[in-house]
């Protein structure tokens, strides 16, 4: 493994290997490997080295790391600012068995978006510019440091979700936002999963700044230590603020039934989908329209033994079932494409993630201009090869 | 000045056969070749540069589109796109052999689902028109141009605008969930839509601040927020711009969201007074206005804690709304700025954005630049983002005083540059900022840039002469 810790290093390391026309494997903490169609390369190139902050001004809201920064290293810096990243990026490593050290690289990598995303944006949103390695190992900036910028196109949102198949990202560029004095949780049991998604809803068409909704059917409520199904509205501000929210929250939802605020916090667990770590079963992903998310898992579960939760409103929808020898890609991906929508295998084995497309099939014009577009980054197709598509 | 590429005169003598086959897709008069109606299309608001298109064509479908770029590439003919034509930087100028695709036909509301908080429209409606068609339902949309009575959604996605209350939530591409779009070769493709982030590769993102050099955006699929209780803004005036710059870096960290932090300094507090008699203190340097929204105790609440806030730096006038009226006369000034300016005199309107703790040297900056070149300078600007907006005024009619106005121009986005920041935070590079990307990228940078243009219009069919300089674009092939 090569562990380069400049970026000049970082680009010769990919210069080398386009003269000498081997494959490399990006990877950094590691712990999403797992992410993705299995890569075949000869050598892995780790970023892992690259952990310097390079300007933190707490009072512009902006951050520039290295991009082997760990999660972890950086939520301690932003803790004593009283920050947050805005995008609450999820720890895997429970859910993919991996270990490591979750990086802001990987994150941005993989566009790893936790339940925040709902209200403040996904980590493409937070993300003010990168400077990468192309596959041609030159080094390349876009975007910056400042908060609003048009000036040339958009290629960070491009290097955000790439999953490293046009470049090495080396620094990243973010917006990061204050912690709020008070966080509180609501919660209403026993809906089904239609009434949930409708009570989401309700919730969601009032001023009051939700910043997180998730819904736990009752067959994976017991990570919560519940015994029921539980409705999850996340409500933050300042205390009289809150208070008042809460007030409106309930008044909203009183037709779904009893609002209440709950002292424990679910959010790590439904970030990081501990509902379903520590089991073998195959695990999608699914994005579709709130509301058309509990009539997809119905339609599923009539087909497929499964079990599912959602988050972002109904908007994301956690799916675990049987492995068997295709993840059951094909029933999943029908009852998808009724609706519209798009569906990732998170995890399952290397054979399985080999044999079927883990990423949404794209339409044909859409596959080919992807196809252009990481021709243009990486002619050589050096970069984590195979990652996105066969 | 900035120069245009020669028009190509094979494709100009071909005008009358385009016309004649376009009028074979479309309703005759949706073709526009007659001189007189040509000249409506000849500029957009960055009007000291003009020149009317070969044609112009105004589909009703998205269909029509596919067709009309299918024949329009067929005759070698650049396409233009336009929405409403407000761009500040050229960037739906056209060129004596393109067509112009105007959608301003294309305004319907295709879907309202606030159930699922969205709306889907043709690119052609206004900006402001679609928060109209869900204010009923309590319901707005986010990014609001200053220009939002006129300004078109497919413009706003293609220069991926902003407004004065980005600064809680976001600018257009963190409000766009889908489009659908014509690609080059006249395919119809639909990318996102009412679902969150779009599989693959983020195109969406892409696409969004593209300046119509990707494809033409027929539909796009907006996230839509309830609207808040109430507003209300508190107004602060200081003796320097350094204590007012510093004001704004301290309320920004104090976490109180406010939705709008606008900043003016003295020469725009001058005009906008003098002209809408918002009863603004005269005796001040700058002027700030910071608007937060919620019940009327939230607003309360936030109100004092922003005073408390910026009470260490001793403004020399507090000024807080307590009523609809109030608020109304307090941003009275901030929204005739432009207008009162534009009484006054010709004015560029620049866009550079640079870090908030450069606020204060580059006003000061500004003004040193501003008396080098004898010209006066205006500040109004969305400060909580350190997005600026000098407002350069000058004489149209003096040759001299227009070469003044651009190079001051010029200097000022060099400036923005050097202190971290970058060229355009809204309006986008167009024609105007073309020639000073180079200052801001390198060449390589630039080049990867186009490659991506390749990537979706290998033969630079789509807006050509925009974004990159003009010699990289005409050497691309040797590249
Ligand atoms: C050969 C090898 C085997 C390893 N085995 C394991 C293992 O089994 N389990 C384990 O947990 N750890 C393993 N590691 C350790 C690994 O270094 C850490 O687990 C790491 O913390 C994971 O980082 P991450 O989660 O931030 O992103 P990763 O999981 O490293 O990466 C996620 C995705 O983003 C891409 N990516 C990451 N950073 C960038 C970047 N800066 N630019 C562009 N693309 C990027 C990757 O290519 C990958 O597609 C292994 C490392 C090596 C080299
Ligand atoms: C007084 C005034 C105030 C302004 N205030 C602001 C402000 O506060 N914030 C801000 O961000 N901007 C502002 N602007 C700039 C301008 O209004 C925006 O850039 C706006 O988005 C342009 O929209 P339009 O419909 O007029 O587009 P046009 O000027 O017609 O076109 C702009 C660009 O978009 C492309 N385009 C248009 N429609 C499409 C489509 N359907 N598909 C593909 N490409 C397309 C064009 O080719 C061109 O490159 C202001 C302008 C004025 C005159």
């Amino acid at each position: 493994m090569l562990t380069p810790d400049s970026e000049a290093d970082v680009a010769a390391a990919i210069r080398d290997a386009v003269v000498s026309k081997t494959p490399l494997e990006l990877t950094a903490g590691g712990t999403r490997r797992a992410l993705g169609r299995p890569v075949q390369a000869a050598q892995t190139l780790s970023l892992s080295g690259l952990t310097d902050v390079t300007l933190y001004e707490p009072g512009e809201l902006t951050l520039v790391v290295q991009a082997g920064m760990t999660i972890a290293a950086l939520n301690k810096l932003l803790d004593a600012e009283n920050q947050q990243l805005t995008f609450e990026p999820p720890d895997y490593r429970a859910l993919l068995a991996s270990t490591g050290e979750p990086t802001i690289g990987g994150a941005i990598a993989v566009a790893a978006s936790g339940p925040r995303r709902l209200r403040a944006g996904a980590a493409r949103d937070a993300l003010l510019g990168v400077r990468y390695v192309n596959g041609q190992g030159e080094v390349l900036r876009s975007g910056g440091r400042v908060m609003k910028n048009v000036t040339g196109y958009d290629l960070p949102k491009l290097m955000c979700g790439a999953y490293g198949t046009l470049g090495a990202i080396t620094e990243i560029g973010l917006k990061v936002i204050p912690k709020v004095e008070v966080v509180k949780t609501l919660a209403v049991l026993g809906l089904d999963d239609a009434q949930a998604v409708a009570a989401m809803s309700a919730a969601l068409k009032t001023p009051t700044d939700i910043s997180a909704a998730a819904h736990v059917s009752q067959s994976v409520s017991k990570e919560l230590g519940l015994t029921d199904a539980v409705t999850l509205l996340r409500v933050e501000g300042f205390e009289t603020q809150a208070a008042y929210r809460i007030t409106v929250l309930q008044n909203a939802l009183s037709a779904f039934g009893a609002v209440e605020e709950i002292e424990s916090d679910p959010w790590p667990a439904i970030r990081d989908v501990m509902m379903f770590a520590g089991d073998d079963r195959a695990m999608w992903r699914l994005s579709v329209k709130p509301t058309d998310a509990p009539g997809l898992v119905a339609a599923l579960q009539t087909q497929i033994e499964c079990e599912a939760f959602y988050d972002w409103g109904g908007g994301l929808i956690w799916l675990a079932c049987d492995e068997g020898a295709d993840a059951q890609e094909p029933i999943v991906r029908a009852a998808l494409n009724d609706v519209g929508g798009h569906a990732t295998l998170m995890r399952a084995s290397d054979t399985v993630r080999a044999a079927v497309p883990v990423f949404q099939p794209e339409p044909k014009p859409i596959a080919a201009l992807s196809e252009r577009i990481r021709a243009e980054f990486d002619p050589a197709g050096i970069l984590n090869p195979g990652r996105m598509r066969g | 000045m900035i120069e245009m590429p020669e028009p190509d005169e094979s494709v100009i003598a071909k005008r009358a056969a385009l016309a004649a086959q376009l009028r074979a897709v479309l309703p005759d008069e949706q073709v526009i070749d007659t001189a007189e109606e040509l000249k409506a299309y000849e500029c957009d608001a960055l009007n000291s540069y003009r020149q009317p298109p070969m044609l112009v064509v105004l589909p009703d479908t998205t269909e029509q589109v596919a067709k009309i770029v299918k024949l329009c590439a067929a005759a070698g003919a650049p396409i233009v796109p336009r929405g409403s034509g407000t761009s500040l930087a050229g960037g739906s100028l056209p060129t004596a052999d393109a067509v112009v695709l105007g959608l301003s036909r294309m305004n319907d509301v295709l879907e309202v689902d606030t159930e699922n908080r969205v709306i889907r429209v043709e690119t052609g409606i206004t900006n402001l028109a679609v928060s109209a068609n869900i204010a009923h339902e309590g319901f707005f949309y986010a990014p609001d141009p200053s220009s939002q009575l006129a300004c078109a959604i497919g413009g706003n996605i293609a220069m991926n605008s902003g407004g004065a209350h980005c600064l809680k939530y976001g600018v257009t591409t963190n409000n766009l969930l889908g489009v659908k779009m014509v690609m080059a070769d006249g395919e119809i493709v639909e990318i996102g839509g009412a679902h969150l982030d779009a599989g693959g590769y983020d195109l969406l993102g892409l696409i969004c601040g593209s300046e119509g050099q990707f494809g033409i955006v027929t539909e796009a699929t907006l996230k839509i927020l309830p609207l808040a209780e109430g507003a209300r803004p508190i107004l602060f005036g200081f003796d320097t711009n350094e204590v007012a710059g510093e004001a704004v870096a301290a309320i920004i960290k104090a976490g109180l969201s406010p939705v709008a932090l606008e900043f003016m300094d003295k020469p725009a507090i001058t005009v906008s007074e003098n002209f809408a008699k918002a009863g603004y203190p005269l005796d001040v340097e700058a002027l700030l206005i910071c608007e937060v929204e919620g019940s009327e105790e939230e607003i309360d609440e936030q109100l004092t804690r922003i005073e408390a806030v910026v009470a260490p730096f001793k403004p020399s006038t507090v000024k807080r709304s307590a009523n609809d009226i109030e608020s109304a006369k307090i941003w009275a000034g901030r929204k005739a700025a432009f207008g009162a300016i534009g009484q006054l005199a010709d004015y560029i309107c620049l866009d550079g954005c640079v870090p908030l703790s450069e606020l204060a040297s580059v006003l000061s900056e500004t003004a040193r630049l501003a008396e080098k070149y004898d010209l006066k300078v205006a500040n109004v600007f969305h400060a909580g983002d350190g997005n600026l907006h000098p407002l350069i005024m000058y004489e149209a009619n003096d040759p001299n005083s227009a070469r003044k106005a651009e190079e001051l121009g010029a200097d000022l986005l060099r400036l923005c540059v050097e202190k971290d920041g970058c060229l355009t935070g809204e309006h986008g590079v167009g024609i105007e900022k073309r020639e000073l990307m180079l200052t801001q990228f390198n060449e390589r940078e630039l080049r990867q840039q186009m490659a991506v243009k390749d990537a979706f219009d290998a033969g630079w069919m789509f807006n050509p002469a925009k974004v990159f300089p003009l010699e990289l674009i005409e050497t691309r092939d040797a590249a």
